[in-house]
């Protein structure tokens, strides 16, 4: 059989970018909750500033991945994973922000002391982390059974989404004078929910890849 | 279309199913080609082809250059017999007819299938001497007739107006494409039911080929169209469905969305994608 060696080798090179945008921005989440736990503002700011590379590097993915339609007219499978590429990347490209987004609203947080326990928030921050780096694994290994297991954990993020953000409306309406950091909180509690529903994207796309059919893993 | 994932398994196995082509219950069949086999002296270059060519539409046949696809298109005119060492078995049924049969003529049948070459052949005469010839074959002498032969052809052929001035002059003197839209011209003048085509834009520069590609989508409202072709986008862009060849066998045959899309075997997905052929 006759390989095509420059398209393979194109495409070995955009799913190695692909892993590279995912593990940046998984990265850059872990970092920008881990800087609001310690008030590290500093390290928020890097947040900020590290995003331009994810950013960059997404419009790298979609450019060499038009280039490659352009040039090598992919059909069936190979066309296929060109496109979920281009989807998945957007997925981790939007992870990156919401890692700015946390690193923003710990800045505006600043120095003072939190109002508010985080166990709930840290346990959410490791589920997506966990529900991010497995899909990662699995849409690399083409792993459609794990995919579908990933993407059934995204309820338990949602109804600690759920819970917690009863918890926080509760503690803003006991204490008002804290509503301004409760407020910071309640929006990096959503971030993190949405994170995790990107990590449900990825999984369906897998599924599109692999099937040729659209599904929705998680209503 | 969004599905959930409890229709997974029925989504697979109708995935599979699409190996055994498709039949469109809504369409009336032109060829029903039933357990062909061909072959050369003591190669089997056809075996045991079963495949349903439907009415108005363009069903294109890719493979590998030697997987019988151009011998198949030549069986549907029993061009194939040229050859002196063929034999076949089997049924090729148009129009609920086997042309098998040797009781059906050669003459008969190609007085209905038109067929349109690699290379554009127009004859060493007139442009209007090209498409008259097949009627005047046919008995027709009567010049206002011959002319609203030859004009309703050239027009079918969408060419009309690029030679309209010039139907005296040698038809040599046109460029390739031209002279393949004058060849197909010629074929529509002796009224077809069926027009074969064998590779028809491979000697055409692109612009030709969008043009005759155009020409293929509008013919089919009228005609049946088989075309061949080593052009996958070709394939991709103008047919409604698609037979894949390999080694005188149908590996899959079925609309040509699903083809180029979701492929049901692996050798269809390697052979389009271009992993081998």
């Amino acid at each position: 059989m006759v390989v095509r060696e420059r398209f393979e080798q194109e495409l070995n090179e955009v799913q190695e970018q692909f892993i590279e945008i995912a593990n940046s921005s998984i990265n850059a989440l872990k970092i920008a909750f881990e800087a609001l736990l310690n008030q590290d503002l500093e390290t928020s700011l890097k947040i900020l500033e590290d995003d331009l590379i994810i950013n960059r590097l997404e419009e790298e993915i979609n450019d060499r991945v038009i280039l490659m339609i352009a040039k090598q007219q992919p059909v069936a499978t190979d066309l296929r994973r060109l496109m979920v590429l281009v989807k998945a990347s957007a997925d981790m490209e939007r992870v990156g922000d919401y890692a700015v987004n946390i690193a923003k609203e710990t800045i505006r947080i600043g120095k003072d002391p939190l109002v508010f326990p985080t166990t709930n928030l840290q346990t959410m921050c490791t589920k997506t982390v966990e529900m991010l780096e497995s899909i990662i694994k699995a849409f690399t290994d083409e792993d459609t059974v794990s995919a579908k297991e990933i993407a059934e954990l995204d309820d338990y993020v949602d109804d600690l989404y759920g819970a917690t953000i009863t918890l926080l409306l509760r503690a803003g309406a006991e204490n008002p004078s804290h509503i301004s950091q409760i407020t910071h909180l309640t929006f990096v509690c959503r971030y993190l929910e949405r994170s995790a529903d990107h990590a449900t994207n990825i999984a369906e796309h897998l599924f599109y890849l692999v099937k040729g059919k659209h599904y929705e893993l998680n209503n | 279309m969004v599905l959930g994932i409890k229709e997974e398994n029925s989504i697979v196995k109708s995935i599979h199913m699409a190996t055994k082509p498709s039949t469109d219950v809504a369409k009336k069949v032109v060829y029903d080609t039933r357990n062909l086999n061909l072959w050369y002296g003591d190669h089997h270059g056809l075996k045991d082809i079963n495949l349903s060519i439907y009415e108005n539409e363009v069903t294109a046949i890719i493979g590998p250059s030697g997987c019988g696809k151009s011998t198949y298109l030549k069986t549907l005119n029993r061009m194939v017999e040229l050859v002196p060492s063929v034999r076949t078995s089997g049924e090729i049924v148009y129009r609920e007819r086997n042309i098998l049969d040797k009781s059906y003529t050669v003459e008969e049948l190609r007085t209905r299938v038109g067929m349109v070459f690699q290379k554009p052949n127009p004859f060493p005469k007139s442009i209007y001497d090209n498409i008259a010839y097949g009627p005047r074959i046919h008995g027709i002498k009567n010049k206002k007739i011959l002319d609203e032969i030859v004009e309703k052809s050239l027009r079918g052929a969408a060419i009309w107006d690029e030679v309209k001035d010039r139907l005296n002059q040698n038809a040599y003197g046109l460029s390739g494409g031209q002279q393949q839209r004058i060849c197909i011209a010629r074929c529509l003048a002796i009224e077809p039911d069926v027009i074969l085509m064998d590779e028809p834009t491979s000697a055409l520069d692109p612009i030709s080929t969008l043009k005759v590609e155009e020409l293929v989508q509008e013919l089919k409202k009228d005609y049946s169209i088989i075309i061949v072709t080593h052009n996958m986008q070709q394939a991709a862009r103008i047919s409604d469905r698609t037979a894949f060849f390999l080694s005188g066998e149908v590996v899959e045959y079925d609309k040509t969305d699903v083809i180029f899309q979701t492929p049901a075997d692996q050798r269809t997905e390697d052979y389009i994608s271009g992993r081998f052929g």
